[in-house]
C-alpha cells in the first residue's frame, strides 16, 4: 500500500467521525499553544526585566560606602565612616589607566533634592544629580533635545542643567521647549542645555523626574563639598566587568587604608550580575510555564490514545475484513499510526496559529516573544506524541487475529 | 501429493479453550478440493462448518494436523505470508458482505487490489472490470448503505474475484438475501465455477448447497458424508 494510499484511508478514518476527532485535535491544540504562548510569555517577562535593567546601563558599576550611619551622603558622617567616604579623588584615581585599566569612564555622583521653578511653576525634583559628563553614556542617558554639559562646563562651574522628561513636561508643557530657558534650583538660576530622553518608568525611582547639574556647580549652590554619593563606573567592555570590578575594590581599599581583616566598607552593584540573576529568574519562571504547559500537551497526547483505542474498537471488524482481503500487519499498523499522527499534526497546527494569534497580545501584563526554536519543538513534540500515544492502540489493531476480528460485533 | 490438489487438508483438529470446557469445533477432518471443483459444504449451526471455513481461508489455525494450499503448508506461512495468501490465492464472500462502509463500491473493490501492490491505474482498470462483471458499473461510486442487500454482495463479489483468485470462498453467501437476490448471486457462481474457478459454498440451505457438484456433509466436526452430486 503506497503511503498515498494509507494517507487516503487515515483521512477517510478521521472523516468518519468529524467530532471525535475536531475535540482530539482541539486537546492537542491546547497542548501545543499552550506551550508556544507560555513559553512566549516567560521569554517576554524575561526580556522586560533586561530591557529595564539595560536601560541602567550596561557594564555598569556602581560604587557607594556602606556603613557610618548613612550620613556620608552629606559629608557628616562619624570619623570612621569618613574615613571611607567616597571622594573626588577617587573618582580621579579610578579613572588612571594604569591604575584601573579594565575601566573605561568613571563618573563622581552626588545627589540632592530640591524644588526647581520656571516662573510661576514649580516642581518637586525627587533628585538632584550633581556628575561630570561621564555619567550620561555610562547610564545609558542620552539627551533628547539640546545638549549635554561638557567638562569646561564641569570646570568652569557653570550654573547649566539637563532635566528629565517629566521635570521638563511639568517646567514647560513641552520638553523640547525648555532649552534655552532658565530655572530656578533653590534660589539659584540654572540654564536649560538639554532635556534627557525619556527611560522607562517601571524602577523605585522615576528616572524622568530628576535634573543632572555639574558636579562642580551642585556642590558649590547646593551640597556643599563633602563626601560623593556613589562612583559610577564603566567597565570596558562586557566580559570585563569582573576585572574591572575587582580594580576598583583593589584601589579603593588601598586608598583609604581598610585593614585586611576588616569586610570591604564598599558596596559594589554590578549591573552584570543584576542581569544575570534577573536572568536566571526569568529561565525559572519560563521552565516552569514550559512544564505546565508539557503537561498539558501529554494530557493532550493522552486523549489521542484514547481516541484511537476507541477506533480501533469500533472499527475491530473492518480491520478483520482488510485482513481477511490481504492487509499486512505493518499495513494496518501504518493506517492508524497515520490517522493518530494526522490528528495530532492537525492539532499541533491549529496550536502553533492560535498562538501565534495570542502571543500578539500583552498576557498578565507581559508582552509575548516568540521563541522559534519553541515553535518547531511544539510541532514536533506533536507529531511524535501522536507516534507515540498512537503506537499503542495501532499496534493493538495490527496485532488482531483476523478470524477474531471478523467475530467481532 | 500435496501439489496434487488445491486445498489439501489432512487430519485437522481445531479445540477452542482447553480442559473441562474445552470446544471441539473440528475433530479430524481430511479433505482434498481439486482446482475447478464446486463444493458445498453443509451442517447445521454448531457443526464445525465455520470453523473448517475460517482454516481453509487461512483466517484461523489448525490446532492439530496440515493444510496444503496449492502446494505450501500454511502452517509455515509467516503473518504477512499469510496475508499474502488470503489476498492472491481466496476470494471471500461473507454473509454479512463485510464491505468496509463509508467507502465507495469501487473503492471497496480496489482494497484486496491496493493490498497487492497493484498501481492506481491498473487497480482501477481491474476493480471497474470486476463490478462490471457482476453488473454494478452504474454503481460504482455508491456507498454501501446506499445498495440493497443484494447488490452489497454483488460488490463483495466483484471484489472477491478482483485479484482473480483460485479458490472463492463463500460463507453462507445467500443468508442475508432475498430469493430474487439469492438466485443472482448462485446463477453468477454457477457462471464463474464453469469458467473453471474453483468454489467452495459454506451453507446450510440445500438449495444453494444443490447447486454444487460435490456436497460435504458435516456433523459434530467430522465430515459424514462426501458425495459427486452433479
Amino acid at each position: 500500500m503506497s503511503p498515498r494510499d494509507l494517507f487516503g484511508a487515515a483521512l477517510r478514518g478521521l472523516g468518519a467521525n468529524k467530532l471525535r476527532s475536531l475535540l482530539t485535535v482541539l486537546g492537542v491544540a491546547i497542548g501545543v499553544g499552550a506551550v508556544i504562548v507560555l513559553v512566549a510569555v516567560g521569554n517576554g517577562s524575561g526580556k522586560a526585566v533586561q530591557d529595564r535593567l539595560e536601560a541602567m546601563g550596561t557594564n555598569l558599576l556602581t560604587v557607594s560606602t556602606t556603613g557610618g550611619g548613612g550620613g556620608f551622603v552629606r559629608g557628616q558622617a562619624g570619623p570612621s565612616a569618613q574615613q571611607y567616604s567616597l571622594t573626588m579623588a577617587d573618582a580621579e584615581a579610578l579613572s588612571d589607566h594604569r591604575l584601573a585599566p579594565d575601566v573605561a569612564a568613571v563618573a563622581p555622583v552626588m545627589t540632592s533634592s530640591g524644588t526647581a521653578t520656571n516662573g510661576d511653576t514649580s516642581y518637586t525634583v525627587n533628585q538632584v544629580i550633581g556628575t561630570t559628563p561621564e555619567y550620561l553614556p555610562a547610564t545609558n542617558t542620552p539627551v533628547a533635545n539640546g545638549r549635554a554639559f561638557t567638562k569646561q562646563d564641569v570646570d568652569s562651574t557653570q550654573r547649566v542643567v539637563l532635566l528629565g522628561q517629566t521635570a521638563a513636561t511639568e517646567l514647560f508643557g513641552r520638553p523640547a521647549s525648555a532649552v534655552g530657558q532658565t530655572i530656578k534650583l533653590g534660589a539659584v538660576d540654572f540654564a536649560v542645555l538639554g532635556v534627557l530622553a525619556s527611560k522607562d518608568t517601571s524602577g523605585f525611582s522615576d528616572p524622568n523626574a530628576t535634573v543632572i547639574v555639574p558636579i562642580s556647580t551642585l556642590r558649590a549652590t547646593q551640597a556643599g563639598y563633602g563626601a560623593l554619593s556613589q562612583i559610577v563606573v564603566q567597565a570596558a567592555g562586557k566580559d570585563k566587568v569582573d576585572t574591572a570590578q575587582a580594580e576598583v575594590t583593589q584601589l579603593l581599599t588601598a586608598r583609604h587604608q581598610v585593614p585586611a581583616t576588616q569586610s570591604s566598607p564598599f558596596r559594589i552593584t554590578n549591573s552584570a550580575q543584576i542581569l544575570q540573576t534577573s536572568q536566571d529568574t526569568a529561565a525559572t519562571f519560563t521552565a516552569l510555564l514550559a512544564t505546565v504547559a508539557a503537561i498539558s500537551l501529554i494530557v493532550g497526547g493522552i486523549g489521542v490514545t484514547n481516541i484511537m483505542l476507541v477506533t480501533v474498537t469500533e472499527r475491530t471488524r473492518e480491520i478483520g475484513i482488510r485482513k481477511a482481503l490481504g492487509a499486512r500487519r505493518r499495513t494496518i499498523l501504518g493506517q492508524f499510526l497515520i490517522e493518530a499522527t494526522l490528528l495530532s499534526l492537525i492539532g499541533g497546527a491549529v496550536g502553533i496559529i492560535v498562538a501565534l494569534v495570542v502571543s500578539r497580545f500583552q498576557l498578565a501584563g507581559v508582552q509575548p516573544v516568540l521563541v522559534p526554536s519553541s515553535i518547531l519543538l511544539a510541532f514536533g513534540v506533536s507529531a511524535a506524541v501522536g507516534l507515540f500515544f498512537g503506537s499503542m492502540p495501532a499496534h493493538r489493531a495490527a496485532g488482531l487475529r483476523p478470524i477474531d476480528a471478523l467475530r467481532h460485533e | 501429493m500435496a501439489a496434487d490438489s488445491l486445498i489439501d487438508i489432512r487430519d485437522v483438529t481445531k479445540t477452542y479453550g482447553a480442559g473441562e470446557t474445552a470446544v471441539h469445533a473440528l475433530r479430524g477432518v481430511s479433505l482434498r478440493v481439486d482446482a475447478g471443483e464446486y463444493v458445498a459444504v453443509m451442517g447445521s449451526s454448531g457443526s464445525g462448518k465455520s470453523t473448517l471455513m475460517n482454516i481453509l481461508g487461512c483466517l484461523d489455525v489448525p490446532s492439530r494436523g496440515e493444510y496444503w494450499l496449492d502446494g505450501a503448508d500454511v502452517a509455515r506461512l509467516s503473518e504477512d505470508q499469510q496475508a499474502l495468501v488470503r489476498g492472491r490465492k481466496i476470494g471471500f464472500i461473507f454473509q454479512s458482505f463485510n464491505l468496509i462502509p463509508r467507502t465507495s463500491a469501487l473503492a471497496n473493490v480496489e482494497l484486496p487490489l491496493t493490498y497487492a501492490h497493484l498501481k492506481k491505474a491498473d487497480r482501477r482498470r481491474r476493480a471497474r472490470r470486476a463490478l462490471e462483471l457482476v453488473g454494478l458499473s452504474d454503481r460504482a461510486d455508491h456507498r454501501p448503505n446506499e445498495l440493497s442487500g443484494g447488490q452489497q454482495q454483488r460488490v463483495a463479489i466483484a471484489r472477491a474475484l478482483a485479484t482473480g483468485p483460485r479458490i472463492l470462498l463463500a460463507d453462507e453467501p445467500t443468508g442475508n438475501l432475498d430469493a430474487h437476490s439469492t438466485d443472482e448471486v448462485l446463477a453468477m457462481f454457477d457462471d464463474l465455477n464453469s469458467e473453471g474457478r474453483t468454489v467452495v459454498v459454506i451453507t446450510h440451505e440445500t438449495e444453494v448447497a444443490r447447486r454444487a457438484r460435490r456436497l460435504i456433509r458435516v456433523s459434530d466436526g467430522r465430515i459424514v458424508t462426501d458425495e459427486v452430486t452433479g
